[in-house]
């Protein structure tokens, strides 16, 4: 490695702090990239090393050592280990890192979240997925035409027309079951009221005819939701329903 | 002899070693070995003992707070804190916040100086090289180093060429690195 020579005198002011301005500027660019220079400017500080040896006087007072040592009781530990005088630019990897690191905990932390999210919905899913199974099979019980329906009633007794309501006042949902309902005529349909709690005028809730077995079934007819029930009953009305039950009742129940 | 780069075993490795892992006696020690050196340099810039003594202070504060900033790889300790003193006290001097960052302050030396009869013996040489040396160049040398003047100023006052006062500061140093390495 050779020192370029055209620095080699500006080294030499450089190293003595003499050096100013664009020069000590671009003679700073040449020493980030020149090892040799950077040698020689080494040289340098050491040959003024050798300069400051030369120096002799008096040794310092005695209070000076005391001075120090006292000033040095003084400084908290912590100080001395942690600061080093340093350039902003060569902590610049170390904020970089940390920063970073901040960055990498917050990306786990959230990826944990939204990984407890995928899980508490995947369960949730599953769940639903049950209970809609459980109601599918339900429903498809209760309307297919070649289920059994059997309705057990006191031995030797003659079965007896019945139904079964299942209804929500909060929502207005309603499902009525019946068995053993005698034929119609043809001009004939059997008519569901709901008799309401309040009032005494019979909501229709829907018409129905029986299968050949006497078997039949309403499903959520359309029932403003809040209604509450103080009874159902069936009647026989015209073909396509009435808007005011026809006596007698064939079934009643509250 | 040891060149800077070698890997240190000396004592002043160790108790900067010490110094590092935040023991008072190993500053104590440090200052008994170069307080004077350091003080002599202050004073000779500065012509002020009070003003040297702060300087000595100073220094030695620098390094118990900042044991990290001298690479023991990268110089001897003694010529390191006589270069140190010598820039604090032309701050000093002219009136000005410390220009110098320590950590840049590499020194590179052949001969080893960590004993005190080396370091007098190199003195010797430089006083003897210093005698030699035209007197032009020794003044600009000195006056550059214990002044703290620029080369322009030292041409202003001199009267000589700016190239030329450039010149003999840098024969004038590179000569005493050869007094040394005879």
């Amino acid at each position: 490695m050779t020192v370029h020579e055209q620095f080699a005198e500006d080294l030499a002011l450089y190293a003595l702090g003499s050096l100013e301005g664009e020069t000590a500027v671009s003679l700073e660019q040449h020493l980030e990239e020149c090892a040799a220079c950077r040698q020689e400017l080494a040289r340098l500080q050491g040959d003024m090393a050798l300069l400051a040896l030369t120096t002799s006087g008096p040794a310092p007072p005695q209070r000076a050592r005391q001075r120090l040592l006292k000033a040095i009781g003084r400084e908290p530990r912590s100080l001395h280990t942690v600061f080093l005088r340093r350039r902003w630019w060569t902590l610049a990897p170390v904020f970089a890192s940390l920063i970073l690191a901040v960055f990498a905990i917050m990306l786990w932390r959230e990826n944990a979240r939204q990984r407890d999210r995928a899980e508490a919905l995947r369960a949730d899913l599953a769940q639903n997925e049950a209970t809609f199974e459980q109601a599918k099979h339900l429903l498809a019980l209760l309307t297919d035409p070649s289920a059994m329906h059997v309705t057990l009633v006191a031995a030797q007794a003659r079965p007896q027309p019945l139904g079964k309501a299942i209804y929500m006042p909060r929502t207005g949902a309603l499902v009525f079951i019946a068995g053993n309902l005698p034929p119609l005529m043809p001009q004939k349909t059997y008519e569901l009221w709901l008799v309401p709690m309040r009032g005494d005028k019979p909501m229709p809730a829907g018409i129905f005819k029986p299968d050949p077995k006497g078997n039949a079934m309403v499903m959520m007819p359309p029932i403003s939701a809040g209604v509450e029930a103080k009874a159902f009953a069936v009647t026989i009305e015209p073909a396509g329903g009435s808007p005011i039950p026809t006596m007698p009742i064939v079934l009643v129940g509250s | 002899m040891s060149t800077a780069g070698t890997q240190p075993s000396s004592a002043d490795a160790a108790l900067i070693a010490r110094l590092r892992s935040g023991e008072q006696d190993a500053i104590a020690e440090l200052y008994d070995r170069y307080s004077s050196l350091v003080y002599s340099v202050a004073l000779r810039v500065l012509a002020d003992s009070s003003a040297a003594e702060d300087v000595l202070q100073e220094v030695f504060m620098q390094l118990w707070r900042h044991p990290a900033s001298f690479d023991a790889r990268r110089g001897n300790l003694g010529p390191w804190l006589a270069v140190i003193a010598r820039h604090r006290a032309i701050d000093v001097l002219r009136k000005r916040r410390p220009q110098t960052d320590v950590e840049e302050v590499v020194i590179a030396i052949d001969a080893d100086l960590e004993g005190k009869a080396e370091r007098a013996r190199a003195a010797e040489r430089v006083r003897a090289s210093l005698h030699t040396m035209p007197e032009a160049q020794r003044k600009a040398l000195e006056m550059a180093f214990f002044e703290g003047m620029t080369h322009t100023e030292i041409a202003a006052q001199t009267g000589e060429p700016l190239g030329t006062v450039k010149t003999r500061i840098r024969a004038a140093l590179v000569a005493l690195r050869r007094a040394v390495n005879v």
